[in-house]
């Protein structure tokens, strides 16, 4: 406990040091809320309560999707390989990072959602705290892949194939538009995607329909990737390890 | 302090190391030495629990290396031949990271990083980045990054590789007064032979995954009657000791 909490102080200090990072990990969604955001509520798709979900999302795609990037440097100047011989449990290495990801995605989240409610958002306060939390879940998930696969590839690979892999990922959301829009065969394309049923879940939530399916598949299927996320991220952790 | 029988570490088909048998003292300063792809590096990262072996025995201070890994990183201090800082980070703040995750509280930590430093002639750097340190001075924070936690065994990877002959010496001074005043076990692998010469009780000489001679440099020259190490050296291995070395 207490290496995790040194851990993650740490990561947050060297996260709040750098604002500029902070700032930018965001700044895809907030674009899309300022300048699609408009056109979209007044499309008659939906209304802003549809479209904050989905921008939610795509911040978890982006912002935690790139937390790997980190790493990239920390295994560079042998950082990394200095944590690996303390006795730190890898599971505790690796969430360290995670949940340093996961307070700055919190932070970024409820600075979308208020330039959000100023732009014409309106959502039960229960539901949109039951959304960050479900947000911060499914971030959990996305970091930890991102730390796995910054991991695998080639170092100088990991930042163009991250942020190339996210937009299909998010397309195939629906979290720019909604997938009832969609035909069947990119339906069900969708549907093989967590991100699609986190979406919608986030919906729900934001709908105030507390007892839907949709909701029910959103939380199951982000606490799935959450959970397999970092199952995978200590394997790369503890790779070659005694 | 360090006991293998056997160690072995294969890639597929590659024998990269194959049977390693080697037994070090407490209080020992030992010598590692070999020709590139010796396995050198291999057997290192393998002690260090950095690397599984494929097969054999090994204790680590005591600890079983297969049984018990955590105990054994408890136990011992590696310090890279690449360094363990990040340019761009206080060096005060990632040594109290890192002795914290060996349990000690902030204030231990604070109080352990500001008594190393000022041990290894490093006063007050706390708030500097390595970017602004010379090649020494950054070796001996890797050192003191290793030291942290107290351990019984220090392991160095190619310690003073590319370090000029001042800070070379200052190194070994470093070293043997950690081992002379707290009786710390040093590890270490080196390609420059008149370092193992003037540092080391004992060397061990590793070749195509095997150790191929051993002993005090004494013992070692007057066995092949030779002047110095390198000649030993090139008898042994039929090589010369910094072919192909990067520095």
């Amino acid at each position: 406990m207490t290496a995790l909490a040194a851990l993650t102080g740490h990561y947050l200090r060297a996260s709040f040091g750098n604002k500029f990072t902070l700032a930018f990990g965001a700044l895809q969604p907030f674009l899309y809320l300022v300048l699609f955001g408009p056109l979209f509520a007044n499309s008659g798709v939906g209304s802003w309560a549809v479209l904050v979900p989905g921008l939610l999302v795509q911040l978890a795609l982006t912002s935690a999707g790139m937390a790997g990037f980190t790493i990239v440097f920390d295994h560079r100047f042998g950082v990394l390989e200095r944590l690996r011989v303390t006795p730190v449990s890898r599971v505790t290495l690796l969430l360290g990072r995670v949940l340093r990801d996961a307070v700055v995605l919190l932070i970024q989240a409820v600075t979308i959602i208020v330039a959000a409610w100023a732009l014409g958002l309106r959502a039960p306060l229960a539901g949109v705290l039951a959304a960050l939390l479900l947000v911060t879940v499914l971030s959990v998930g996305m970091a930890s892949l991102s730390y796995a696969a910054a991991l695998t590839m080639r170092q100088e690979l990991f930042a163009p194939v991250m942020s190339t892999v996210v937009i299909p990922l998010m397309l195939l959301s629906g979290a720019l538009l909604p997938m009832s829009l969609a035909p069947a065969w990119l339906d069900v394309v969708s549907r093989l995607t967590p991100f699609r049923y986190a979406v919608e879940g986030l919906r729900a939530l934001f709908a105030g329909s507390y007892a839907s399916s949709a909701l029910v598949w959103g939380v199951v299927v982000s606490l799935v990737f959450a959970v397999v996320g970092v199952a995978v991220g200590t394997g790369r952790f503890q790779r070659e390890n005694a | 302090m360090i006991h293998t029988r056997g160690l072995t570490k294969t890639y597929g088909q590659v024998e990269a190391v194959r049977g390693i048998d080697l037994d070090v003292s407490a209080g020992e300063i030992v010598g590692f030495l070999g020709p590139n792809g010796a396995g050198k590096t291999t057997t290192l990262r393998m002690l260090t629990t950095l690397l599984r072996p494929t097969s054999g025995t090994a204790t680590v201070a005591g600890v079983d290396l297969f049984a018990d890994p955590a105990g054994v990183r408890r136990r011992i201090g590696y310090v890279a031949q690449g360094g363990a800082f990040a340019p761009f980070s206080p060096v005060g703040e990632e040594l109290v990271l890192q002795a914290r995750l060996y349990g000690l509280t902030r204030e231990e930590a604070r109080e352990r990083v500001t008594a190393l430093l000022a041990g290894l002639d490093l006063p007050g750097v706390e708030e500097r980045t390595t970017a602004t340190m010379s090649g020494g001075q950054k070796r001996r924070l890797d050192i003191a990054m290793g030291l942290l936690h107290r351990p019984e065994v220090l392991f160095l990877d190619e310690p003073t590789t590319g370090l000029d002959p001042q800070s070379r010496a200052g190194l070994w001074d470093h070293v043997r007064r950690l081992r002379d005043r707290d009786g710390l076990t040093v590890f270490l692998t080196t390609h420059y032979l008149e370092e193992a010469d003037a540092l080391c009780d004992r060397v061990l000489i590793v070749d195509h995954g095997r150790i191929v001679a051993a002993g005090t440099p004494e013992e070692l020259k007057s066995a092949h009657g030779a002047r110095t190490l390198d000649d030993v050296f090139l008898a042994v291995t039929g090589r010369e000791p910094r072919e192909g070395a990067a520095a």
